[in-house]
Order: structure tokens, then C-alpha cells, then sequence
């Protein structure tokens, strides 16, 4: 065949055997938020894989026109979890990015955002922590001008850029790193390693806190080490896999201690991003195999609990939920019955299923920012089968979706409220 | 002709923002799931009949021809459009438009995917019984053209016996009814003969279908065999008990191991074949056939019988069936599906020569199969992009389909000719058979604008490669 362009290139071109597991037969198509929002069918798993294809096989270059459609994309990796064919999406659709960020053809939004989110903010722990004091200063005092100053803006879900009173107001208290171990309760059966990451602990430093209160309830050692940083994920996402190797590495070396038999996080999208480190670090000499031990000991924070299994809490919470699938649990990680198991065994708790509960509600990391159109339309479909479920509580496990609903809630003007797994069971715990 | 004015046309009918014409675009509308390629000149998304009658009519006067797209899971080629041709795709017209519980009937746009209007149906206790494995992803519209089989097509019959009548835009823009929502037609059934003819006498626009009471009970069998040929005596001994299960499908060693790498579908590593059966009915009756059935399945060697009555449970037994074809992917980049049908006593026999083919061609054969109405898929999985491949495939592809024919059977049970099947039509039908089709066609398209290039012979070799657009340019 004649090649008139250059096709994929590099070590991270995506690999041709990931590529042509796709045998084009459509079973996606239906699970695909972007198809389901659009019904085009260059805005569908199959779609973008093609475009792949014709790009990897030289039949035309990467045009906009092309990445406008790969960026539309959520990567939510719905299609990956109903794919017969068991094509890895979501790493084909991270490498294609990080071709177009390699031929610098990223959009003009994506672009502004990654020079300093990405490159800077997220790889840099405490340069972070910094731009969210003075946000949260901003919170409290009203300077507008710091907060442009900051562009910490970026960090909010929702073009909220333009939606500066919609800002959702940081924790009160940071959480964060430190060399306390924080003692299980009772008989120990466990030393786990909690990863802090980047946005939670700044905005749901709460559930951060409630995470290892239940922790420590179910007879674990919790250690929140220092040096340990964001996970990587949004780079990984974004295609910027220099950065995000660099963030695994940091995160192997200092959370994977002496003594540490699990690591745990309760953000759905780092878990997922950590599992994935052995992927990631394939190639890495040295942390090649460090990397498969420490996805292998990730887990979902609800994951973990059911394992062990946690104690059943006593107290009464009476109160009708619904519970919002985060993509990255239950597509990346195909964790569906976890939350669900935890939220039943809470006594009093009725929970109601919302239709599509794992249909992306259009948080999907930094998309909001990037994609506000499509990510609105997607989060109004949501809000839509939250309100059928005539439910004031909304129980997820991520907090890129916490945020989104959240901004669902008050772009709506209803008061519905949002919150972690862990942050319920830990209230039914301390109801006893 | 000036495309440019009538791209411009186009768009004043249906919106500019219904219609894709960019060259980038046009790259993920020249595939469906077969092996075949085109890319189209353009794609039209119509709101409506008017629309499609006016694109239609359009298109006819400025000579381009037009072919129905519905979501290309299509496994002849039958959607893919022929050069200068243009695609006409539903998925703006994907509504169920009415309900009817008393008269157990519906009316739906022909963008609406199967197993939406199933799902949508069962809320009234209701089932639109025709299941094509890719009822997921799948339109009616497709269905009609093709009209599509499916595992419970055994006991329920294909599309046709559940299509009461159509709204048809024909290629000069007319439209027209066929059938009629009583049961019964005067005078020729014209809607029998539009369904399944492939999209060449002209789009459909509504389609009523005919829906039945959802089973009082299920209860399906997974037969584990030590190879094909003894479930090809199970199945034999399970229809000469009297049986007719609602479903009877079939899934060989190579498509066992293919599923099972990507997903644990409970089905052992050394088995040779699996057999899915499906009984529906009164709970008495399922109970006493069940009986029966599960004692034929270890009478005839089955090394283990499982059987699931819970819709989640049922649902986990048929998980590898309805992913089988898609799984092959992790062994292949390419299938090419043979869709041929043989009596179902020539099963086992037919079988063996097919994996004489095999042997012979150096390819390897996947068979996943509805076994209950002896229609064959043998999958030949190769790699398109291999100089040569196709080429190889067809040759040997044609060579099972003439073992079907000699075994007394034929060539499309379900997926139509479309583009892949018409160099063998001569294998089943004479030029007289052919002529007297065309004359049928051309009552309906005496043009054969719509959809040309398809089911016929042409002499033209089966080449399915992308030709680039002709009138491509940037938006
Ligand atoms: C994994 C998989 C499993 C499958 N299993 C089965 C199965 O069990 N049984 C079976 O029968 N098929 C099966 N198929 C084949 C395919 O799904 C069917 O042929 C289906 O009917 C095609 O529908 P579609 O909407 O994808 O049509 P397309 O592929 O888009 O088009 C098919 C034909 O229909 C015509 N068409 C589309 N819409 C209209 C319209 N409104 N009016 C007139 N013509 C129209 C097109 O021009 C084309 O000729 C399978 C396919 C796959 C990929
Ligand atoms: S990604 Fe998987 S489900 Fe989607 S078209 Fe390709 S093979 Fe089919
Ligand atoms: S990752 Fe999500 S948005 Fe992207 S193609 Fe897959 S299903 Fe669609």
C-alpha cells in the first residue's frame, strides 16, 4: 500500500496489535457517551479507532479535524469494558494523545491547559498546595485578581473560568502527607499506604480524613507518606507520558515502604492510573518490576473493605441515595458491586438506581475544562436521571465526579449533596 | 454535475449540520462490519420522510446514487457505498413512534437499534422477539434489508415474519406503503419481497412490526461437548426428541478460546464445543421438556450441563455467544464471515470439509453458529493488511460456501450478499433465476440507483479497498 504520510511514530506510538483488535463491528457504539450525546459516528469508539487506523497506516496525517474528534473523547473507557474483542481503548487512545501532543496538534484549550496544570502544577506537589492557600484566601476574602494570577481556575470542572461565583469552595482543612502512621483500631490486620493525591485533598480534604477513620476502624496502620505526589493520571490522559512516568516513579518510591501491604486511594481515576503503573513503566529498567508490585497492591478503597471484609456498621442512617458509577471504577477497574455492597449493608440506607448510573456525567478529569460544551450537555443527561431518582443524595467514589455533580446540583438551584462512599459508612460509624 | 452546488442542496434540505462531507470525516463511513470498504462523497443525517424523499429525489436528478445506512454492523458490505454514491443514516429518525399493547404491534423510525425497541417493549410485557447477536448495536432498518436472523429466529422466525409493513421513499422520491398493520395482505405481498432486499429498491422510513407476550418461563442449557461432532449428534438428538427450542446455537474450540481470553464466559479451556440451548414456554411445559433436554445433552456425551432460569444467571450463560464474534479480534485483526446455510443433518459432514479447507489454506476456521437452523459461520481470520490476504480469504471463503451448496444448502442465511456474496450467486442460481430478480428489482428501482453494485455479479472482483472521495474537501 502506498504511504504518502508518516503515520504513528516513537516508542509511544500506539501498538499496532492493540490497534487491530478491533474488528469494527459496532457493539460499543451504544455505550459510548460522546455517540450517545452526538450520533456521529466520528465521535464513537469505533469511529475514533479508525481514524487511528487511517493515521497508522498513512493514508492521511493527523488534520485538527482529526484530533477535534479524538479530544471530544472522554476517556471513560465504556467501550473498552463491553468490547468482545477486549480492545485496550484506553491505552491506544493515551498513546494517539500523546502523538498529537509529540506533533504539538493539540487544541488551543488543551494546550493552555497543560502548560501549566500539567507541566507544572500537578508534577509539582507543593506548587499545587500553594495555588490552592491562595485560592481558598480568594474564597474568603473575595480577590478576584488572585485567582487569575493563579489559574488555578483550570483545576474546576465546567468552563468555570466564566463561572467565577460557581467556584466549589476548598476544604476548610488541607489534607496532606505526613510521617504519622495513624493506628488501627483494635486487633491490626493491616498496614496500608494512603495515596494523598493532587485536587482531593485540597477540595474533599473530609473525605480524606473520613477515608482513614474507616480505614483505621477496619484494623489498619494508615500511613500518608511524605513524598508520595499526584498520581499522574490527567498526564497519562492528556498524553503527557514523560511527566506521568516521572510521578509514577516518585509515587513507587515513597509509598511503597516497609512494612506496607496495600495501597489505597479513594479517587476511582488514581486508582485506575496506578493499577496501571506496570503498563506505564513497562519499558523502565529500574522500576519495571517495582511497578508491577505496586499495581498489584492497589486497590479501590471500596475494593479493599469488601476484602477484608469491613464491619457492618450498626447505627440507623435512614436516608434514600443513588449511587453514580465513576467510569474509572467501573469501566477501568470493572468494580460495579463493591459501592454497591458497602452502601446495602448500611442499615436504613435505601438506595435507588439511577438509569446509566455509569453513563460519564462529563467530569472526566480535565475535560470540563477543555470540552465545556459537550461536557455540559453530558452532565445535564445526568442530572436528569439523578432527579428521576427523586433521591438528595448523590453517593459516588471519585472526585472529578463529586465536583461535576456538585456543579450539576447548583447549576439546577436544588441542594442535593454529594458525597464519597466512605464518607457515609464513616457517619454510620460514628453514629454508634 | 456540480457537486459543490449540490452538496449546498443537500444541506438546504437537511441542515448543514446534517451532513458530513469532509475527507477526514468520510474515513469512519466507509467501513461496516465486514471486510468491505468505499468511502462515501458525503452522508446525509435526515430529520424525516420529506427529507429522505427530497435527498432521494435530489440525487436521483444529479445522478448520484444513494445508499441507506443504518449503524454499519452490516456483514456483506450492503451499506458500504458505491463509488459517487452517497449515504443516507438514521440517526436523527431513531424514534419509537407508538405502542400498540391491545394489538401487540409498533411503529418505529428505522434508526431505532433493536434491542432499544425490545427493552422499551418489555415494560408492557412485550418482546420483539428477531435477536441478531449484534442486537445491541444494530437498526431496524438494517434489519429489514437484511432481513436479519437471530438465535431465537429458530422458534420465531426471521424479520420478515414480524414486519407488518413499511413506509418506502423510492428513487425518484415517491413514497409509498407496503403491507398494512392488519395481518393479512391483498393482493401481493410487497412487503415481504422489500424485506431483505438488501437496500436496492429503496429506504425505508417507518416500520411496523409485529411484538409477542414475553414467556411465562426461560430456561437455558450449556452444554460442554469433547468436540463438535458429538454436539452435532446432541443437537440432531434434541430436535428428533420433537424439541423446538426458542434458541440452538453453537460454538467451536478456536471461538472458545478467543472468548475466554477476554472474558471468563465459565466456558473450560479444553472444551471442544459448546452448545447454548434456549427453551421458552408455559413453566410446566419448560420443566418437562427441560427434563428431557438436559437428559439428552449427557446421554449424547456432554462432559457438563449447566442450566440457568434467573434472567442474570441466563444472561452470564449467553455472555461468550453474544461476544463470540467480536472476541475473535484477540486472534485476528480480520475475520470474513461465511454465512452459509446446509441441512442440519449435514452439520458434522460439513463441518469436516470445512476444516479440510483449513488445513488446506493454512487458515484458521472459528465456528460460532446457530446449530438449531443449520446456519454455518465459519470465521476465516487473517490479517487485511498481509499482501495478498483477501484475496486468499475470498478464494477459500468461496470454497465453504460451495460446500455448503453441494451439501444441499445455500448462500446467506441472515447477513445478505451484498458486495461480498455476488461473484458466487451463480453457485445457487441460474441467469434465468438472476434476470427474473433483476425484473423484480426494477419495479421497485427500474434505475438501480439505490444501492447499485450489490447482490448482482458484475464481473467486477471483489477488491475492498478504499477509493478516495472524489469531491473531498475542507470544510
Ligand atoms: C458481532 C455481529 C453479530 C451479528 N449477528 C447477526 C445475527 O445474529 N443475525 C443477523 O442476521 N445478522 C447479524 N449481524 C449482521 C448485522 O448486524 C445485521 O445484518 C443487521 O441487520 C445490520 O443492521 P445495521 O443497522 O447495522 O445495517 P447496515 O450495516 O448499516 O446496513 C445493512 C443494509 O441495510 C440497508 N439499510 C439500512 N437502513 C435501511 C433503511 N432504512 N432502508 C433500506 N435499507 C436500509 C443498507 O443499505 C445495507 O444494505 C451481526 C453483525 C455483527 C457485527
Ligand atoms: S472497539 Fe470493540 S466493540 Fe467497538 S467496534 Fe471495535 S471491536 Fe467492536
Ligand atoms: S472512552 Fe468513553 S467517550 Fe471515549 S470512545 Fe470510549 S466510550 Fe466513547
Amino acid at each position: 500500500m502506498v504511504q504518502p504520510f508518516a503515520g504513528f511514530t516513537g516508542r509511544d506510538a500506539p501498538a499496532e496489535s492493540d490497534l487491530y483488535r478491533c474488528v469494527h463491528c459496532g457493539l460499543c457504539l451504544s455505550s459510548c457517551p460522546t455517540y450517545v450525546e452526538t450520533a456521529l459516528e466520528m465521535e464513537s469508539p469505533r469511529g475514533r479507532l479508525a481514524l487511528m487506523k487511517a493515521v497508522n497506516e498513512g493514508r492521511v496525517e493527523i488534520t485538527p479535524r482529526i484530533v477535534s474528534h479524538w479530544e471530544a473523547c472522554l476517556q471513560c473507557r465504556a467501550c473498552e469494558a463491553v468490547c468482545p474483542s477486549g480492545v485496550p481503548y484506553g491505552r491506544i487512545m493515551e498513546r494517539t494523545r500523546s502523538q498529537v501532543r509529540a506533533a504539538g496538534l493539540q487544541s488551543r484549550e488543551l494546550k493552555r491547559f497543560s502548560r501549566f496544570f500539567l507541566n507544572s502544577a500537578l508534577p509539582n506537589p507543593r506548587r499545587l498546595r500553594m495555588g490552592a492557600n491562595l485560592i481558598r484566601l480568594y474564597q474568603r476574602l473575595g480577590i478576584q485578581k488572585l485567582v487569575r494570577l493563579s489559574h488555578l481556575l483550570y483545576l474546576l470542572p465546567g468552563g468555570i473560568g466564566k463561572l467565577e461565583s460557581q467556584l466549589p469552595p476548598l476544604s476548610k482543612r488541607f489534607f496532606g502527607p505526613s510521617d504519622a502512621v495513624h493506628p488501627a483500631q483494635g486487633a491490626k490486620k493491616m498496614t496500608v499506604a494512603l495515596l494523598s493525591g493532587c485536587v482531593m485533598p485540597l477540595m474533599q480534604g473530609p473525605t480524606m480524613e473520613a477515608t482513614v477513620r474507616v480505614l483505621t476502624r477496619n484494623g489498619c496502620d494508615v500511613m500518608v507518606p511524605q513524598g508520595q505526589g499526584c498520581c499522574g493520571a490527567l498526564n497519562t490522559h492528556a498524553g503527557d507520558l514523560e511527566n506521568a512516568r516521572a510521578m509514577a516513579r516518585t509515587n513507587i518510591d515513597s509509598l511503597m515502604g516497609a512494612g506496607v501491604e496495600r495501597i489505597i486511594t479513594s479517587s476511582a481515576g488514581c486508582g485506575s492510573s496506578m493499577k496501571e503503573y506496570a503498563e506505564l513503566l513497562k519499558d523502565d529498567p529500574e522500576h519495571r518490576n517495582k511497578a508491577i508490585r505496586f499495581s498489584g497492591m492497589t486497590q479501590d478503597v471500596t475494593e479493599f473493605l469488601v476484602g477484608l471484609p469491613f464491619q457492618v456498621p450498626t447505627a440507623t442512617v435512614n436516608r434514600r441515595i443513588t449511587f453514580q458509577d465513576p467510569c474509572h471504577l467501573a469501566h477501568a477497574q470493572r468494580i460495579t458491586a463493591a459501592p454497591r455492597t458497602i452502601l446495602n449493608s448500611i442499615p436504613g440506607v435505601e438506595l435507588v438506581e439511577m438509569e446509566n448510573s455509569s453513563l460519564c456525567c462529563g467530569g472526566a478529569g480535565i475535560y470540563s475544562s477543555v470540552q465545556p460544551a459537550l461536557s455540559q450537555r453530558l452532565l445535564k443527561r445526568k442530572m436528569d436521571s439523578i432527579t428521576a431518582t427523586d433521591t438528595q443524595e448523590v453517593i459516588t467514589a471519585n472526585p472529578g465526579c463529586m465536583l461535576q455533580v456538585e456543579m450539576g446540583f447548583k447549576s439546577q438551584g436544588t441542594n442535593g449533596r454529594v458525597r464519597h462512599v466512605v464518607d457515609i459508612l464513616d457517619e454510620a460509624y460514628g453514629l454508634e | 454535475m456540480d457537486f459543490k452546488r449540490f452538496l449546498k442542496d443537500l444541506q438546504g434540505i437537511v441542515g448543514a449540520e446534517n451532513v458530513v462531507y469532509h475527507s477526514d470525516d468520510l474515513l469512519v463511513f466507509e467501513y461496516d462490519g465486514s471486510v468491505d470498504r468505499g468511502m462515501p462523497e458525503a452522508v446525509v443525517f435526515p430529520n424525516s420522510t420529506q427529507e429522505v424523499s427530497r435527498v432521494i429525489a435530489l440525487s436521483h436528478k444529479a445522478g448520484v446514487p444513494v445508499v441507506g445506512r443504518g449503524t454499519g454492523t452490516g456483514l456483506s458490505g450492503g451499506a458500504i457505498a458505491p463509488p459517487g454514491g452517497i449515504q443516507v443514516a438514521f440517526p436523527r429518525m431513531n424514534h419509537i413512534l407508538e405502542v400498540d399493547t391491545e394489538n401487540r404491534l409498533a411503529l418505529v423510525e428505522p434508526g431505532v437499534i433493536n434491542l432499544n425497541l425490545d427493552t422499551h417493549v418489555r415494560k408492557f410485557g412485550l418482546r420483539y422477539a428477531p435477536d441478531p447477536s449484534s442486537q445491541k448495536a444494530c437498526s431496524l432498518g438494517g434489519n429489514i434489508a437484511e432481513n436479519a436472523g437471530g438465535p431465537h429466529c429458530l422458534a420465531y422466525g426471521t424479520t420478515t415474519n414480524h414486519v407488518l409493513g413499511m413506509e418506502v421513499v423510492l428513487e425518484d422520491g415517491a413514497v409509498v406503503n407496503l403491507g398494512s398493520l392488519a395481518r393479512e395482505t391483498v393482493g401481493y405481498d410487497l412487503r415481504g419481497v422489500f424485506t431483505g432486499s438488501e437496500g436496492t429498491f429503496g429506504i425505508a422510513t417507518k416500520i411496523a412490526v409485529r411484538l409477542l407476550p414475553v414467556p411465562e418461563a426461560v430456561r437455558t442449557f450449556l452444554g460442554i461437548f469433547p468436540d463438535v461432532e458429538t454436539a452435532c449428534t446432541a443437537v440432531s438428538t434434541v430436535i428428533e426428541h420433537g424439541i423446538v427450542p426458542a434458541a440452538l446455537e453453537m460454538i467451536d474450540a478456536l471461538t472458545i478460546q478467543a472468548v475466554q481470553k477476554v472474558t471468563d464466559a465459565g466456558y473450560p479451556d479444553d472444551a471442544g464445543a459448546v452448545l447454548l440451548i434456549e427453551l421458552e414456554g408455559l413453566q410446566d411445559e419448560v420443566d418437562e421438556i427441560g427434563d428431557e433436554v438436559e437428559a439428552a445433552l449427557w446421554e449424547t456425551g456432554a462432559s457438563q450441563v449447566r442450566t440457568a432460569e434467573a434472567a442474570a444467571e441466563r444472561e452470564q450463560l449467553w455472555v461468550g455467544r453474544k461476544g463470540a464474534l467480536g472476541a475473535l479480534g484477540g486472534i485476528a485483526p480480520n475475520y470474513f464471515l461465511v454465512d452459509g446455510v446446509v441441512p442440519r443433518t449435514q452439520l458434522a459432514p460439513v463441518l469436516g470439509r470445512v476444516a479440510d479447507v483449513s488445513r488446506k489454506y493454512n487458515i484458521p476456521i472459528a465456528n460460532v453458529f446457530h446449530a438449531g437452523d443449520g446456519n454455518l459461520h465459519p470465521c476465516l481470520l487473517f490479517d487485511e493488511r498481509q499482501p495478498g490476504a483477501l484475496d486468499r480469504i475470498v478464494e477459500a471463503g468461496t470454497e465453504v460456501l460451495q460446500i455448503c451448496v453441494d451439501a444441499g444448502g445455500t448462500l446467506t442465511g441472515e447477513h445478505g450478499v451484498g458486495l461480498e456474496k455476488k461473484e458466487q450467486m451463480p453457485l445457487v442460481f441460474s441467469e434465468d433465476d438472476m434476470a427474473a430478480m433483476v425484473l423484480v428489482r426494477d419495479a421497485f428501482a427500474p434505475d438501480n440507483s439505490m444501492n447499485p453494485g450489490k447482490i448482482f455479479p458484475d464481473g467486477k472482483k471483489h477488491t475492498p479497498h478504499a477509493h478516495p472521495p472524489a469531491h473531498g474537501m475542507p470544510a
